[in-house]
């Protein structure tokens, strides 16, 4: 009986605490000036701002390119390592970790004279920054899709394949990334909200995306770059919830078949 | 000369130090609740989620955030001061270090739901089962039982909220626009400086500075998640 009242007063207390800033973006958002009452102009204002539209689709583009690099980077190499050399796996891992224990700050100061040369050869596009932004997301992608190669049993799959005359690039694309298919999804949806909320890296090398774009509309008009947090934290929140429901129906089907072998009057 | 970089040192572990000790206590309360539920059920689902977006994807969003809601226009503060009441009497606080410790404390808290989950999810019910079986009470279960089981988890956890609140840079970036009272921030400054040239190699410094203390940090971590696995799996 008390645990039930400890949690409604944790729940509700948390809850509010925050519900709070999101009411308080949606209100900051939709004031209506010095007359009072309520206007949307700060919500129109988001497509109506160059920089800011600018910066909304180099941050998409720049997403889909960080995903694709990161699994023709990843899904090849932890395959390969997982059936030929099994005893680097620790090795690539701790590699892959190390993001984590660098933080993006820390990056920045090394990176930035070797953006120079980025730069110099590969002109000062923004999307240059998708080399920085793989390494950023290795440990997150390396995780899931190491979850997911977990799950399948590569090497039978691999061998049967490989017995029935497939090459690597067939064991690749239509073994490994069927079976792993959710692995990798969560993998990609895991990349596009890092690289849509990464502000350090673009803003010390000086790239216009998004999160750069909202930090400067900030200086000059609070309600615009407030309306277009809100909506971009809406938008990372609804991406997380429907990568869990998609990965519930997955399980709730992997599940199934083994709770019919497995019990039951025969 | 190198006092204000020992300061900011000095800040940053404090402000560390705190988010993590405050997110963690009230990020395991949280799970706690989430984890009583339904395992299945809509509350844990919507949590995980929200937690995920906060504690990833925060940085500029949350400092426009709690601009939003306790900044000298917010809507906290404005609420207060129709009562009467000037949050704002101890001058622009949001913009120093009691702004980014009540910000931090909000990506904090989520993270911490989302490592410790999985610890609290590895509590068997058998346990619980065994202990009120040999007459204990529901405070002997977690004082003899579930605390001693959970505590590496906890202190792990607690590790890496400190390592997550160190390395941050672009909540406090996008807050805080005058003065460096955190070691990422004076980085930026010598980072981006067109007065002071040639400060790479001092960036350089603070910065391996930061390495090696994230680096003892997540060491720690990495031992104690060891012994998490023990009986917890």
């Amino acid at each position: 009986m008390t645990s039930r009242v400890v949690r409604g007063v944790v729940l509700t207390v948390l809850g509010a605490f925050f519900l709070l800033p999101l009411v308080a973006m949606a209100d900051f958002s939709t004031r209506g000036g010095l007359s009072g009452g309520r206007d949307l102009s700060a919500w129109r204002g988001i497509a109506s701002d160059p920089v800011l539209v600018d910066g909304i689709v180099t941050s998409l583009e720049l997403a889909v390119l960080t995903s694709l690099l990161m699994l023709v980077l990843l899904l090849p190499t932890m395959v390969w390592v997982r059936l030929r050399v099994p005893a680097l796996r620790r090795t690539v891992e701790f590699l892959c970790l190390l993001p984590l224990i660098i933080p993006a700050v820390v990056l920045v100061v090394g990176i930035a004279s070797l953006y120079s040369w980025v730069t110099y050869l590969l002109g000062d596009s923004a999307l240059t920054l998708v080399f920085v932004y793989v390494v950023l997301v290795l440990p997150y992608a390396y995780r899931a899709l190491d979850a997911g190669l977990d799950a399948m049993d590569l090497r039978t799959l691999s061998e049967a394949a490989r017995s029935l005359g497939a090459g690597w690039w067939t064991i690749l694309l239509r073994v490994v990334l069927p079976g792993a298919r959710t692995a990798v999804l969560s993998a990609c949806l895991l990349t596009v909200a890092l690289v849509l909320g990464e502000f350090t890296l673009a803003s010390l090398l000086n790239f216009p995306t998004l999160q750069v774009a909202i930090a400067l509309a900030g200086k000059r008009d609070a309600a615009l770059s407030i309306a277009v947090s809100l909506a971009a934290l809406l938008l990372a929140f609804a991406l997380l919830l429907a990568l869990s429901v998609l990965g519930r129906r997955r399980t709730a089907r992997s599940v199934a078949p083994v709770a019919l072998t497995s019990g039951g009057p025969a | 000369m190198g006092a204000q970089y020992l300061d900011a040192f000095v800040r940053s572990l404090e402000l560390s130090a705190i988010t993590a000790v405050v997110g963690s206590v009230l990020g395991a309360l949280l799970a706690w609740a989430v984890v009583t539920g339904r395992p299945d059920g809509v509350l844990r689902r919507v949590v995980t989620s929200a937690a995920g977006v906060l504690a990833q994807f925060g940085g500029v969003t949350l400092a426009f955030a709690f601009l939003a809601t306790v900044g000298p226009v917010g809507l906290v503060t404005k609420v207060l001061a129709d009562h009467g009441v000037d949050a704002l009497s101890g001058g622009a606080w949001i913009f120093e270090l009691p702004g980014l410790v009540l910000v931090y404390t909000y990506f904090q808290v989520p993270l911490m739901v989302i490592v410790f989950l999985p610890a609290l999810d590895g509590l068997k019910p058998q346990w619980r089962e065994a202990a009120t079986g040999l007459g204990g009470t529901a405070w002997t279960y977690w004082r003899r039982v579930a605390g001693p089981v959970l505590a590496p988890a906890f202190l792990g956890s607690l590790l890496l909220l400190f390592a997550n609140a160190f390395s941050a840079y672009a909540t406090a970036a996008a807050l805080v626009s005058q003065g460096a009272p955190i070691v990422p921030l004076q980085i930026r400054n010598l980072q981006t400086s067109e007065v002071l040239l040639g400060q790479q190699n001092l960036a350089r410094a603070l910065g391996f500075g930061m390495v090696v203390v994230v680096a003892v940090v997540m060491a720690c971590y990495a031992l104690l998640q060891r012994r998490t696995t023990r009986w917890l799996r």
